[in-house]
């Protein structure tokens, strides 16, 4: 709802679409649950799988070796540094690149500004450029426009002059050719991507460095090459053209705040997932964007994460508002109208997520909170790499509380991820030289084993933020099985108290140009990352529908 | 296809994008090798190349997790941005397009009014049916009338993926959404399931480019799959199955077995059940496959993979083998299980009938089964 000035005035993010992945779980085995949540998510495909083993494991209190632990480390950066950038070229950048406008591009110049941007960056002479324009004019003239017609090429909030929209639809081709290389280190220990094998209790990808049928030299030297690959393009493409693209559109860092309470549950566990004093993202809860607090948080309190229905299609047992998963319940009942319809009414329930709270309170999870929580903390490297983007950009640290902030912070935290990845590499040879090539604990794996009744938590830290499934195992069967994932929290709709969730919050008082093409909504929405399809219609000061827009 | 004089073909774009005619044939080399097919078809794909005009795809997404889109875009030979940009004329892919909301709608529309019959839909994900299709709904219309408004005029459609072909995970029991695979759903259209979780890659590019080149349907089984990529077991090409046949099995994870790479049908493998070609083209460009990796097949290209036991268990009805005869023995119950179970399926009808022919002459097929 917009201001008589184009600004807006109210939001309501609703999720339409519910899969039942919850019910699905119910009386199945536990060591299989893993796969069956992996299938949450695609495009953040191992993450829910991460969480599934790590919450069994939990529950029947296995504590997996050194090398599953740092296995699992490899391949939970390698994704957060395949997701950022995917997510920056790919889902994000054509909100502040204008590829028409790349068309206007002089070839010379635009050589002349990625060297000085990317000086390390090796695709960069006149020539280059000069087939990219020569390709994108052919392909603009062709007519069949595909994926990139219709779009809202020229508005004005567009900024960037053409030859830096040049090089970036090169980095935007480039980065497609690359990201289907790093994800080989799923492969290796995984065995495919999307969607790699986990294992409860470890990795099934045995080691033997004196055979060549399982993990050996020649396996880790292919992961290590990758590595450096990655290095490579995050440090020498992906953070110049982040900070070249920033430097256009500052006036971001006053826009989209939201909600200024931020959370994370931290992950990269050097001394077993137990041991939170020692992960390297680190855990905690910021709220009002207090950065001298950063409070504790117990995934395992009942009074601390509670989901709530208010505004959700699910029926609570009688009497009960909000539930810790462990006490979780998801029954659907759809109230909403009657498709097709032509909009939700926000004073009722309109979406498919629950809303889940800490301590009551609305949270913002990602990127944005790992690198706050990380700052606040006093993490060096945070401290490192958020004091020197400030710097670059001339900006203050709250800066960092916007839309432009949010895209700043994935950026720096795949810095750190893929500086950390190399470490954890080196931990593993490191580990293999001791003479440990172990990978999994598997004295827990038989039923048998197990305790009649137990609760377990696993947790991690997905590119989209803060993500718990809490299990309930009764009689070697999965009781209940609760998953709150980092979208629910940041699109999560209104709570009992009428408190908005991030993407809401975040877009009040955003500014627009042009309400008829909101481009601005879907800079903030896509800021988050967002990994469901959710449904913006603007509407004007006297309720007259000015455009729609479904964002994914 | 032919009668669509709109636009470039995929050579024409090519060439303006620097590659030259040297480089387009060994391009049309790689993808028949690709494909399997024999070096002679070669011209025959050049020459499709080089004369039709880049075929528009819808790509809708239903209930879904997006696995088969992040798996497309990794196909490496051809990289999907050829296939994007190049070979198909990708008009609405909303995960993937610049457009959203209004903008995005109207293209889809637009195709579906002005340009019927010549769009090959694909389908990623599934429609839930129960409680009026409530459980996915873009911009307040359900994926269900979305899906079969975009159907009634494609000139075929592709069901990527296990849940658009067999309804994958949501589907599972109880399937609470009432999910189901496109062909179970739309009926008189020629429909190609592509199954997995996800597909390779390559098998995805690959059953593109097939239809791009012959401008038919490839050859199809009983479950509308195409042969040339799901027409073996695993468990028949898997470079551990020597290990089958002299009776060394993983006993228990990390095991000595396991750092020898030995067999892991007793940890609960599929492979000896399951149709697809992870063991011949692997996964990523060739990196390793599930079991290569030391994980089993879980089988997740076949019907209810979900439902047919915990992963963990291994099959049932298999005797430990040791003697040559068994796995044809289990090969020959697999086939016979897929045949049966397609007698009561209806796509049988549906998808055979559309098998060899080309595409859009079958668009007056007898509608009727199905829904």
């Amino acid at each position: 709802m917009l201001d008589e000035r184009g600004t807006i005035k109210d939001a309501m993010s609703s999720g339409t679409m519910w899969r039942g992945l919850e019910v699905i779980l119910k009386g199945r085995d536990p060591r299989t649950a893993w796969a069956f949540c992996e299938r949450i998510c695609g495009v953040c495909t191992t993450v829910h799988a991460l969480a599934s083993v790590r919450a069994v494991e939990n529950a029947l209190n296995v504590k997996v070796p050194q090398n599953a632990e740092i296995i699992r480390n490899i391949m939970f950066l390698t994704q957060q540094v395949q997701d950022h950038v995917i997510h920056f070229y790919h889902l994000h950048a054509l909100d502040w690149v204008d590829i028409v406008s790349a068309l206007k591009a002089d070839p010379a110049a635009t050589s002349a500004l990625a060297q000085k941007v990317s000086p390390s960056w090796p695709l960069a002479s006149t020539g280059y450029f000069k087939d990219l324009a020569t390709t994108l004019t052919k392909f603009v003239q062709s007519g069949q426009l595909g994926l990139f017609q219709n779009a809202y090429w020229g508005h004005p909030a567009y900024k960037l002059p053409p030859e830096a929209n040049l090089m970036a639809v090169a980095h935007y081709l480039e980065a497609l050719k690359w990201q289907k290389e790093i994800i080989k280190i799923h492969t290796v220990f995984g065995g495919k991507n999307p969607h790699p094998n986990y294992l409860v209790g470890g990795m099934a990808s045995a080691i033997s460095m004196q055979g060549d049928n399982a993990i050996n030299m020649e396996r880790l030297n292919y992961v290590k090459g990758l590595i450096q690959d990655a290095m490579a393009v995050v440090e020498n493409m992906y953070i110049p053209d982040l900070l070249a693209v920033a430097s256009f559109y500052t006036d971001w860092a006053a826009i989209g705040g939201g909600l200024g309470n931020y959370m994370a549950y931290g992950d990269v566990p050097q001394n077993g997932i137990g041991d939170v004093s020692k992960f390297r993202m680190p855990r905690g809860v910021i709220l009002n964007k207090n950065l001298s607090d950063v409070q504790p948080l117990d995934l395992a309190d009942a009074n601390q994460v509670q989901e709530q229905v208010a505004h959700s299609w699910y029926e609570y047992p009688e009497g009960k508002d909000s539930l810790h998963p462990w006490d979780g319940v998801t029954v659907p009942k759809y109230s909403g109208p009657k498709p097709p319809y032509q909009q939700l009414d926000e004073n009722a329930k309109y979406s498919w997520l629950k809303s889940p709270r800490w301590k009551g309170n609305a949270v913002e999870v990602g990127p944005l909170s790992r690198m706050l929580v990380g700052f606040a903390s006093g993490a060096p490297d945070y401290k490192e790499v958020v004091t020197e983007a400030l710097g670059a950009l001339k900006v203050p640290a709250t800066a960092l509380f916007s839309t432009l902030g949010r895209t700043a912070a994935r950026g720096l935290e795949t810095k750190l991820c893929v500086h950390w990845l190399m470490a954890e590499y080196d931990k593993l040879i490191a580990n293999l030289k001791a003479g440990d090539s172990a990978v999994a604990d598997t004295s827990r794996w038989e039923p048998s084993t197990w305790p009649a009744d137990t609760k377990g938590y696993g947790f991690t830290e997905a590119p989209r933020g803060a993500l718990c499934h809490w299990i309930h195992i009764k009689d070697t069967k999965i009781e209940n099985y609760q998953i709150v994932v980092p979208s629910t929290w940041n699109a999560s709709p209104k709570d009992g108290k009428g408190q908005h969730g991030a993407y809401e919050s975040a877009l009040l008082n955003t500014p627009m140009a042009d309400p008829k093409r909101p481009l601005e909504i879907l800079r903030t929405i896509h800021s988050f990352d967002p990994c469901l399809a959710c449904a913006s219609h603007v509407f004007g000061p006297n309720g007259e529908k000015l455009a729609e827009i479904v964002v994914r | 296809m032919e009668s669509q004089p709109r636009s470039a073909s995929t050579y024409d774009v090519l060439r303006a994008h620097g590659v030259d005619r040297r480089r387009f044939v060994k391009f049309c080399t790689m993808m028949a090798a690709a494909m399997g097919l024999e070096a002679t078809i070669v011209p025959q794909i050049v020459e499709a190349l080089e004369t039709k005009p880049r075929l528009p795809v819808i790509w809708l997404h239903g209930l879904e997790c997006t696995c088969c889109s992040e798996s497309f875009i990794r196909s490496s030979h051809p990289i999907a941005q050829d296939v994007i940009l190049n070979m198909i004329s990708l008009d609405y892919d909303d995960t993937l397009m610049a457009a959203a909301g209004f903008q995005a709608e109207e293209i889809r529309k637009k195709l579906i009014k002005e340009h019927p019959g010549e769009y090959v839909l694909a389908v990623e994900g599934n429609a839930p049916t129960a409680d009026g299709g409530v459980y996915c709904t873009v911009g307040g219309e359900t994926f269900l009338s979305i899906l079969e408004e975009t159907a009634a005029s494609a000139k075929a459609i592709i069901a990527w993926g296990s849940c658009a072909s067999n309804g994958c995970v949501q589907a599972a029991k109880p399937n609470p959404t009432g999910a189901k695979p496109v062909h179970a759903l739309i009926s008189g259209k020629p429909i190609i399931n592509v199954p997995g979780c996800p597909p390779i890659a390559e098998v995805m590019t690959g059953v593109l480019t097939y239809i791009l080149t012959f401008g038919a349907l490839p050859e199809l089984d009983g479950y509308g799959r195409p042969k040339m990529f799901y027409g073996q077991r695993i468990h028949d090409k898997c470079y551990r199955r020597a290990f089958f046949d002299a009776g060394q099995f993983v006993e228990t994870w990390d095991d000595d077995g396991a750092k020898k790479g030995w067999c892991l049908y007793k940890m609960g493998c599929r492979g000896p059940s399951t149709y697809n070609s992870c063991s011949t083209f692997k996964w990523n460009d060739g990196v390793s496959y599930p079991i290569g990796s030391g994980h089993g097949c879980i089988g997740c290209s076949e019907v209810n993979f979900w439902d047919n036991g915990p992963f963990y268990e291994r099959l049932s009805g298999i005797p430990v083998p040791g003697i040559e005869s068994t796995p044809d023995t289990i090969g020959a119950v697999a086939a016979g299980a897929a045949v049966i179970g397609v007698a009561s399926h209806f796509i049988s009808t549906q998808v055979l009938r559309a098998t060899g022919k080309k595409i859009g002459s079958d668009t007056n097929a007898p509608a009727g089964e199905g829904k």
